[in-house]
């Protein structure tokens, strides 16, 4: 179990440089270098002008030997100007560069600067992630009981009309991305033309003009469910029907399995045959279903953060890749590779953990 | 329990002209139809027939559990003198477990992968008895213990996949006797097993009857099994019973012509390919929408009277001097039942020829890592030790064993799917032992072919029979066009006597009798010298075997083929082998001709094995020798001989040997190869297994 | 002027507009449940209702693709005066001479004509969605093949370089992938070169290995799908198709390649793990035993019975990527700002919600949907090909 775990621990890793060098290369590209010159200094710079102000910010050279340094592991690179000011990765301006450290990269907590919040990106992504934090757990909460209890409910009476009735519910939310279901939600609940806000103001039921604000803004200070309902069910809602999907395929699976009939036929009452022979069988593979949806939860949360201007994590990278910040990016990146990588490795253990047949081979 | 008084003697099952439906979009498909049949306390009764005759069927409907689209159309069942088809579902549930159990086909499957056995066993006495938790475990501890399982403590705590075929299956059986029901339903209960393994559950299961005073129905397609096990037996054919009695009645004085044909087209001792050959069924199972006016099974049948058997529905008839036998036979009383089988073709003994195979010292080992999660020392798995032999021309070679015996890789490693590690293979004074299949020139190839075990998987389902054989054709350069390759297709066909339209189906509308054939075909397609066929037809009906093992057979005449039959099942090979070679944990135990092996002296091995075959034949008598334990594991073999573990011979060998030395091999007289320990004068003192009664 | 139409008015407007489309369903219907006992697994949709719903409203939108221009009721771009964010039915301001005289649907921030846009949209949309599905199961199938079949450390790289991309999150890879910024750089060209040569592979190995045994017959399929494919190769992915035939816009390559670049890690997952399991059947033994080629084993033994579960995917898959322009359309990557794409819409609309939800509402549907409707439709195929 031990080697396993390190060797997914292995795996991992080498993911994780070979996906963090993929995106250190992809947005370090010759033409966003360029861009960046011409937005921090002059926007009518030439081709020479460019390549010199590259060169004097340390943007130059092999992209290795870049990719090395902002990881941390090679020393940062210096440069003595003409002047005899001494300027380099790692020297802050306006301290002596003798006590600058040599190394400066992610591993020594160094994230560089961002150019589009004017603030160190740590501080960005401390904030940032604090914010879709509590977006997350509150969609966690939502959304991991209800669809599992919908996958269940439909799943062990294949074909009833509970079944029928919940899995058109599902696969309608499956084949409604956040950006549709969002646009909806909020049409429907918090415009003041369209949907039932207006009828409930007609009526008094309301004080202001929409039953739910169409931004979520404000609970960046201050949750309450009027501004936190509408994201959190844009995220759920997809995530609730592809959930579900899988529960009711597994459960369905599952009560058609002998073992079943075995239980049935030794006169177990089909409540405690849901409840003690299938449920543990039948929620292995959701399981990992549930891990695995990470990557999609963060498009999720990105493309809720930008309709509904909530300033978490995927508010920042989309203004972090729009205005070519290319460390904040790059942080952005490297965190969504973690715990997409994190999840994987949770999942794989988990299943070997929650399943006999392999845990005690 | 029993809120209402019920009289020991009345029986404990009654089936009433029992009919049963499936129910699809498209019709209502009968499967089962006016079916009775009753079992007494203490009783067993054997339910007989072949896939598809409804028998699974009527056990399912005893439990009340055929499903969404099942329904009982008619009749009735009842349990102790109470109707089951009109309880609720909590009066069922009552009943289910505890008065009535059953015991199913698949072990593995039929037990929850993530329980422990003693939570799955107590479970039982818990629901019906309202027994606290402790006092069912201590309980369970009891019964796995009663159904000898080794080390009762370890295994309640156990997960089933911990376990080996043979012992989930007593867990299944253990879980049935926890509440001590009044019927037990067994659902070929061993078809999953070893032979070996088998007779032990045999044993246990009538041991078990006996002790508790059980009343069983016993479902099965091994006619030499109901013998073995059962008092009486039903036979059924097309979702109808045809005759029932007391076992050796309807053994021995059958009264149905389904019943007599069956017996015909099994082999039992004293069947012989030239001599005696089998009778098969001609025609197909009838599909349960086009079953035919009258008596179901008249068109397979040879006393069939036009006008008369298909003129109306055919109901039970007693059978005068029979205690409690019955026949769905209008003519049963006209048929002289003593009259031999019209002896079909004898044939003569095909002429052995040269050598065309030679295996010297052949070996195959793997090596596997230790844990499902990589990493670990190497292990070392000898599937194949030491193979030595030759076969020719014309003759047919069995292969004898039991699973993990190392017959299938042989197989692959003869094919060139996988290379030898070290020895020789001799294909026609060709070497091929290092040589992969992409190696092999086209010649070699269709020289050497393989007909393969599940006729399910045997022909690709998305390519029509003719597409596919015309293939083999293409690979093996036959023919310049594809009109030649289209005849030569026409005529492969003709060969294994199925029509040629069939050229265009596809493989999921024939039976598996016909895709077997088709298989068949194609392997001989290049004009195979050399054939493998993996336990061509254990996967077959009783009634299919005879017909394709008698085309095999034929072919091999024809073409004078070399035939390795490689199989488990010692009847057919007795049948229909020149020389067997029986195998075990990679090692060949014993080798000889067919007599010298069926005959003491014996590697303890084939004794074991030849008296756990069940035989359908009341004058047989069997030594009775029941192995411990199960098969060891192949990445685990014991020390020295591999059989050692198993063998009840093993103190007649002085001073340990068994456990310290592989013993070497030693041949007797006639070229009768022995691997054993055992002096000359214990093996001189063996008696035969097998003794048929004098008539 | 005409009066502002009642919703029931339009209603009546709209499915009079469709009218081609409606009678394109009604022949397809009408001949497929005609012949349904004879077309196989296409012809079983027609046993099961969700299956027909869902392949009703697919075809709902793939005939409004095909006859977008009759259905159209304004130039998609044409900007009305007046008519800017106005409510659905409204009559136009100032009709020009033989315009039609609503705004069936109302108008968007530019003041254009909603309907229009979404029924364009859908052009859009199908252009792309089922190409690059097609594509990447090319590629999926070209290289989950031989991982699943052969093993071994081919199949430990592969997989591990389709980890890679499914551990991206998808967007964060469009932001890297999908910029004008990249198309400078020849990336999207060297994807394309990467990523549409397998089609021709596939092609090319699947006759191959079939005829071999007859080379005349070889040579000629081999030859045609080599002359085409390259050809098409050659305009697609360089656009240097000599004849001018084939080539594609730099902005829509950029959004194809990327797009076949997310799917194919998910079909290589699948098709590897279904080929793992049917390798161990007989009749890829007997084929092996009769000394066929691996690459005939895979293509013409295994892929065909993995066909079933293969079209269901092809369906979610559809879906999946329709999804997935959306998203590139909603963060306005890879198009052009008057592109009537639903996502895009949906972007501009969503900013006005509050006020005018309409623009994003309409697109929003007509995406759901579709999407919908390929589930749908993927729902029926499996039940029907689990009947078998």
């Amino acid at each position: 179990m031990l080697l396993f775990v390190l060797r997914r621990i292995g795996v991992m890793i080498l993911t994780a440089f070979a996906l963090t060098f993929i995106v250190f290369y992809m947005t370090n590209l010759p033409p966003n270098l360029e861009k960046l010159a011409k937005s921090e200094a002059s926007v009518r710079m030439d081709d020479a002008a460019v390549a010199s102000w590259l060169e004097r910010n340390g943007h130059s050279g092999p992209v290795l030997g870049r990719y090395a340094q902002w990881l941390g592991v090679a020393p940062g690179w210096t440069l003595t100007a003409e002047d005899g000011t001494v300027t380099g990765r790692c020297i802050t301006r306006g301290t002596d560069p003798a006590t600058a450290p040599r190394f400066c990269g992610i591993l020594q907590g160094n994230w560089g600067y961002s150019t589009v919040f004017k603030a160190t990106v740590a501080d960005v992504l401390a904030r940032s992630l604090g914010a879709t934090g509590w977006l997350m757990v509150w969609v966690m909460i939502v959304m991991v009981p209800s669809s599992l209890l919908l996958g269940v409910l439909s799943g062990m009476r294949e074909g009833s009309r509970t079944d029928r009735v919940l899995s058109t519910f599902a696969i309608t939310t499956t084949a409604t991305p956040e950006y549709v279901s969002g646009v909806i939600l909020i049409a429907l609940l918090a415009s003041a033309t369209a949907g039932i806000s207006p009828i409930l103001a007609d009526w008094g039921w309301i004080s202001g003009k929409t039953l739910f604000p169409g931004t979520a803004t404000a609970a960046m200070d201050d949750i309450t469910f009027w501004n936190f309902f509408l994201p959190v069910m844009t995220i759920a809602l997809y995530g609730i029907g592809y959930i579900a999907r899988m529960t009711r395929a597994s459960m369905t699976e599952v009560m058609t399995q002998q073992y079943i009939r075995t239980a049935r036929l030794k006169g177990v009452a089909f409540r405690q045959v849901v409840m003690r022979h299938a449920l543990r069988n039948a929620l292995i593979a959701p399981f990992t279903v549930i891990m695995l949806q990470f990557p999609w939860l963060l498009n999720g949360v990105v493309i809720v953060e930008t309709l509904f201007n909530y300033k978490g994590f995927g508010w920042t990278l989309v203004q972090a890749a729009g205005n070519n910040d290319i460390d904040t990016l790059l942080a952005c990146s490297v965190v969504a590779v973690f715990v997409v990588l994190v999840t994987q490795l949770i999942s794989d253990i988990g299943y070997v953990f929650l399943n006999p047949r392999i845990r005690l081979a | 329990m029993t809120d209402t008084p019920w009289d020991p003697s009345k029986p404990i099952l009654e089936i009433d002209n029992l009919s049963i439906s499936f129910f699809t979009r498209l019709r209502e498909i009968p499967a089962v139809m006016d079916f009775s049949c009753t079992v007494m306390a203490g009783e067993a009764m054997g339910l007989v027939g072949e896939s598809g005759c409804g028998k699974s069927t009527v056990a399912l409907a005893v439990m009340r559990d055929l499903g969404k689209n099942g329904r009982i159309t008619g009749g009735s069942i009842k349990f102790k003198g109470r109707d089951l088809t009109h309880m609720t579902e909590e009066e069922l549930r009552h009943i289910r477990g505890s008065e009535i159990a059953m015991i199913y086909q698949e072990p593995m499957a039929s037990l929850n992968p993530a329980m422990k056995i003693g939570a799955q066993l107590a479970e039982v006495p818990m629901i019906h008895q309202g027994m606290s938790k402790d006092a069912a475990w201590k309980l369970a501890r009891q019964i796995v213990a009663d159904v000898r399982l080794p080390d009762p403590d370890r295994i309640i705590n156990a997960y089933p996949h911990q376990l080996s075929g043979g012992q989930q299956q007593r867990i299944v059986i253990a879980m049935a006797l926890m509440s001590k029901p009044a019927l037990l339903i067994l659902d070929e209960p061993t078809t999953a097993l070893d032979v070996t393994v088998e007779a032990g559950i045999v044993d246990l299961v009538k041991d078990l009857g006996r002790k508790y005073g059980t009343s069983m129905l016993f479902i099965s397609h091994n006619l030499g099994l109901v013998l073995d096990v059962c008092d009486r037996l039903c036979v059924m054919y097309s979702g109808e019973a045809v005759e029932t009695g007391n076992v050796g009645e309807v053994f021995d004085k059958m009264r149905h012509p389904y019943t007599q044909a069956l017996f015909r087209s099994i082999p039992l001792p004293g069947a012989d390919k030239n001599s005696r050959p089998l009778v098969a069924i001609p025609g197909n199972f009838p599909l349960p929408h086009e079953r035919p006016q009258g008596c179901n099974f008249g068109p397979r049948c040879s006393y069939f009277v036009e006008g008369r058997c298909n003129a109306q529905d055919i109901p039970m008839f007693d059978v005068p001097d029979g205690h409690r036998h019955e026949s769905r036979c209008l003519r049963f009383a006209e048929i002289d039942w003593s009259t031999p089988p019209a002896v079909a073709k004898t044939t003569e003994k095909t002429e052995i020829g040269r050598v065309v195979l030679k295996l010297d010292d052949l070996k195959k080992y793997y090596s596997v890592g230790s844990s499902a999660f990589g990493g670990g020392t190497k292990k070392v798995v000898k599937a194949n030790e030491t193979l030595t032999f030759e076969a020719r021309e014309g003759e047919t070679l069995a292969i004898v064993g039991e699973s993990g015996c190392g017959k299938s890789t042989f197989a692959k490693v003869l094919m060139g799917l996988e290379t030898a590690t070290s020895g020789q293979i001799m294909l026609f004074d060709e070497n091929v032992q290092s040589t992969p299949i992409q190696m092999r020139d086209t010649g070699t190839i269709s020289k050497l072919q393989m007909v393969f075990q599940n006729p399910f998987d045997t022909l690709n389902p998305s390519m029509t029979v003719g597409r596919q054989i015309i293939r083999a054709l293409e690979i093996f350069d036959y023919g310049n066009s594809d009109e030649e390759r289209h005849a030569r297709m026409l005529e492969l066909l003709d060969l294994v006597k199925l029509p040629r339209a069939f050229a265009d189906r596809m493989p999921r509308q024939l039976s598996g009798g016909q895709k077997q054939r088709v298989g068949i075909a194609r392997a001989f397609a290049g004009g195979a010298k050399v054939v493998v066929a993996d336990e061509p037809v254990s996967a077959l009906d009783v009634s299919v075997q005879a017909a394709v093992t008698d085309l095999l057979m034929d072919i091999q005449r024809k073409n004078k083929t070399t035939l390795l039959f490689i199989s488990h099942d010692l009847s057919i090979v007795r049948y229909l082998s020149d020389r067997v070679m029986v195998m075990y944990l990679g090692h060949v135990v014993e080798m000889g001709t067919t007599d010298q092996v069926f005959s003491p002296p014996y590697h303890p091995y084939t004794e074991a094995l030849l008296s756990a075959v069940p035989i359908a034949d009341t004058r047989v008598q069997k030594q009775r020798i029941v192995l411990e334990g199960d098969i060891p594991s192949a990445v685990n073999p014991p020390p020295g001989c591999p059989f050692q573990t198993r063998c009840r011979w093993k103190s007649r060998v002085a001073g340990g040997l068994c456990e310290k030395e592989v013993p070497p091999v030693r041949t007797l007289d006639g070229g009768h190869q022995i691997k054993c320990h055992l002096p000359d004068e214990v093996l001189a003192s063996m008696e035969p297994v097998i003794k048929i009664a004098a008539e | 002027m005409e009066d502002a139409l009642s919703w029931g008015g339009i209603l009546v407007r709209i499915a009079a507009q469709l009218l081609p489309v409606w009678i394109a369903l009604i022949v397809t219907f009408a001949l497929s449940m005609q012949f349904r006992r004879r077309l196989g697994l296409y012809g079983r949709i027609f046993d099961s209702p969700v299956g027909m719903i869902g392949f009703g409203l697919v075809m709902f939108w793939v005939f409004t693709a095909i006859f977008a221009d009759w259905i159209i009721t304004h130039d998609p771009l044409a900007q009305l005066s007046g008519m800017k964010n106005i409510l659905p039915g409204s009559p136009l301001k100032a009709p020009a001479e033989g315009a039609y005289p609503w705004y069936l649907l109302g108008g968007d921030h530019l003041a254009r004509d909603v309907f229009s846009r979404m029924v364009m949209g859908a052009r859009e949309v199908l252009k792309i969605a089922p190409a690059a599905t097609v594509v990447a199961f090319m590629v999926g199938i070209t290289l989950g093949l031989p991982a699943g079949y052969l093993g071994g450390k081919l199949d430990t790289t592969i997989s591990f370089l389709s980890n890679l991309v499914l551990a991206f999150p998808v967007i964060l890879l469009f932001y890297l992938l999908v910029t004008p910024e990249i198309r400078v750089t020849g990336i999207p060209t060297v994807l394309a070169a990467i990523l549409f040569i397998f089609p021709v592979v596939f092609l090319t190995i699947l006759f191959n290995s079939r005829f071999f045994t007859t080379p005349a017959k070889r040579n000629l399929y081999v030859g045609i799908v080599l002359v085409i494919g390259l050809w098409a190769y050659s305009g697609l992915a360089f656009n240097a198709d000599p004849l001018g035939v084939w080539s594609m816009d730099p902005n829509m390559l950029n959004v194809f390649v990327s797009v076949v670049f997310v799917n194919s890690p998910g079909v290589f997952r699948i098709v590897r793990g279904m080929v793992m399991d049917i390798k161990t059947r007989d009749y890829v033994a007997a084929g092996q035993t009769r000394g066929e080629g691996p690459w005939y084993i895979m293509l013409w033994e295994i892929l065909p019975n993995a066909r079933g579960p293969l079209i269901v995917d092809f369906c979610l898959r559809i879906g999946y990527t329709t999804i997935l322009l959306g998203t590139l359309g909603f963060f306005g990557l890879g198009v052009t700002p008057e592109s009537p794409d639903w996502g895009s819409t949906i972007n501009y609309g969503r900013r006005l919600l509050a006020i005018a939800p309409h623009p994003a509402v309409v697109p929003a549907f007509a995406l759901m949907s579709l999407v919908l409707g390929l589930n749908l439709l993927a729902d029926g195929l499996r039940e029907e090909s689990m009947k078998d």
